[in-house]
């Protein structure tokens, strides 16, 4: 039967381990997310110097798993001499920062996709609008662009919260105790893995729920000029 | 000019040989036209004539191949670039130039994440240096005149079209330009929603404002209009007063696209 005592006495195991997760998501996804906004207006550009290395690096990045990247960052560079005596040694060392450095360059990869396939969907008359009107070109993608760019990813970006939390648990392959990490330790300690992985699975999904709906409400918010009128009104 | 003038006309815009090629395709085969403050040009042709290509090299949108254009006595700066299109010299030059040429277009191309207000105050802010709250009086003095300042915080998709190319008039009335441009504002309504558009800029042309207009609707042409250009294949065929053009064309061809569009 379910060992409803063990799960009370680790369950500040697991929230810290929550904590752990929840910091590892948001440090990822904010560098990711600074990162991809001028990446993906490369991949648009006309310019094939542009263009090019930000496809080439989206198309490594996304064409291998995530934990071969950590493997690599992780255990894969210390093997050179000359980065363990650069001045660098120190960060790559670190597990926490090889975490967030292959988080935040794999979602890079991704969410600059994302993005620039919205910006790819942009009306060309709004742009020739923009233009006519006498707009720089940094107005133009600070004002135009960008904005309603930003709000078609929404939706998309919104599964992309959802797979950067869950590749959070790879963390736990260096060392780094979050949630999965925690889990497994409960299970090596107590040998109840259904106890220890349930309650980890049942912490996953209400996050997960939870950002759901948080970008369910950003949506509402930002997307509200795609919505179709309920009830069409002369006087709004 | 039929009317009296109390004082002499200041020239606002001039074009001078426009050549334009599409490929191998010349649509334009070097059109020189001039507007005067309180002209309205009508620019009538059948389609493929070229027309709105005249109107979108006068602001860049597309680059001509060779031509001058003149903005208010300046002249725009041009040079070919490498595929031998004229492009602006000084992108600062050519942004201040479009300000004062504000264009309508066809499709409207309102901003969608924009509400028709945003729309409105956005170019006045962001080109004209208009603080928020002078951008915003100004925008529903106009959506006022052009009758929907009740529609101004919604968005274009929830708007009808004539709603959308009102907000859109709106939107370059706002910029105060010396002139206006149109490219067939009319041509992607509804025919019911036609009128409350031609009705709008009836009234513009009332005040004096200079407006270019290409347009299929003869009737604005034949009512409103000081001067109609007729264009056939690139090159400007036939100009004149409505009454002269449209009463007794002189060219075949105009004879020919006028008894087809009235039909």
């Amino acid at each position: 039967m379910i060992d409803w005592a063990l799960l009370a006495e680790s369950w500040p195991l697991y929230l810290n381990g929550l904590k752990v997760s929840l910091i590892l998501m948001a440090i990822s996804v904010s560098a990711s997310f600074l990162l991809s906004v001028p990446l993906a207006i490369a991949r648009v550009s006309p310019n094939p110097w542009l263009s090019k290395p930000v496809f080439l690096y989206t198309y490594v990045i996304r064409g291998t798993p995530l934990l071969v990247q950590l493997y690599m960052i992780y255990f894969g560079l210390a093997q050179f001499e000359w980065l363990r005596e650069s001045i660098a040694w120190p960060l790559f060392r670190n597990a926490w920062f090889c975490a967030w450095l292959a988080f935040a360059l794999n979602s890079t990869a991704y969410t600059t996709e994302i993005l620039a396939g919205a910006l790819r969907q942009t009306p060309s008359g709004e742009l020739e609008a923009a233009r006519s009107l006498g707009m720089s070109t940094a107005t133009i993608y600070g004002r135009i662009l960008l904005p309603s760019a930003i709000r078609r990813a929404l939706p998309q970006y919104g599964n992309e919260l959802v797979m950067v939390m869950h590749a959070t648990s790879i963390a736990s392959a260096v060392t780094i105790v979050e949630l999965t990490r925690t889990a497994r330790d409960v299970y090596y300690n107590h040998l109840a893995p259904f106890e220890a992985f349930g309650l980890v699975a049942v912490f996953y999904f209400v996050i997960t729920f939870a950002l759901v709906g948080l970008v369910k409400l950003l949506e509402g918010r930002f997307l509200r000029h795609l919505r179709p009128m309920s009830i069409p009104s002369k006087a709004a | 000019m039929s009317m009296p003038m109390a004082e002499s006309p200041v020239e606002k815009l001039r074009a001078e040989g426009l050549r334009k090629s599409f490929g191998t395709v010349e649509v334009l085969k070097g059109v020189t036209l001039a507007a005067n403050s309180g002209d309205v040009i009508a620019m009538i042709g059948s389609s493929g004539s070229g027309k709105s290509t005249v109107l979108r090299c006068l602001n860049l949108l597309e680059k001509p191949n060779a031509g001058r254009i003149v903005v208010c006595g300046e002249e725009l700066r041009l040079a070919p670039d490498r595929r031998g299109e004229l492009d602006a010299q000084d992108p600062q030059q050519l942004q201040r130039m479009r300000a004062r040429l504000a264009m309508v277009f066809q499709q409207f191309n309102l901003w969608g994440h924009m509400t028709a207000l945003e729309n409105v105050i956005e170019a006045p802010i962001r080109v004209l240096g208009l603080s928020r709250a002078e951008a915003i009086a100004r925008a529903e003095r106009y959506l006022d005149r052009v009758g929907v300042s009740h529609r101004k915080d919604a968005y274009p998709s929830h708007m009808s079209g004539g709603e959308q190319q009102r907000v859109a008039i709106a939107r370059a009335l706002a910029m105060e330009p010396d002139v206006m441009l149109f490219d067939e504002p009319t041509s992607a309504l509804d025919p019911e929603l036609v009128g409350e558009v031609l009705r709008v800029m009836r009234s513009l042309a009332e005040e004096g404002r200079t407006m270019l207009v290409v347009t299929h609707e003869m009737g604005f042409a034949r009512e409103v209009a000081s001067r109609v250009i007729f264009l056939h294949r690139g090159v400007i065929e036939e100009e004149g007063p409505p009454a002269e053009i449209l009463s007794n064309p002189r060219s075949e061809r105009l004879q020919s696209f006028l008894a087809n569009s009235l039909k």
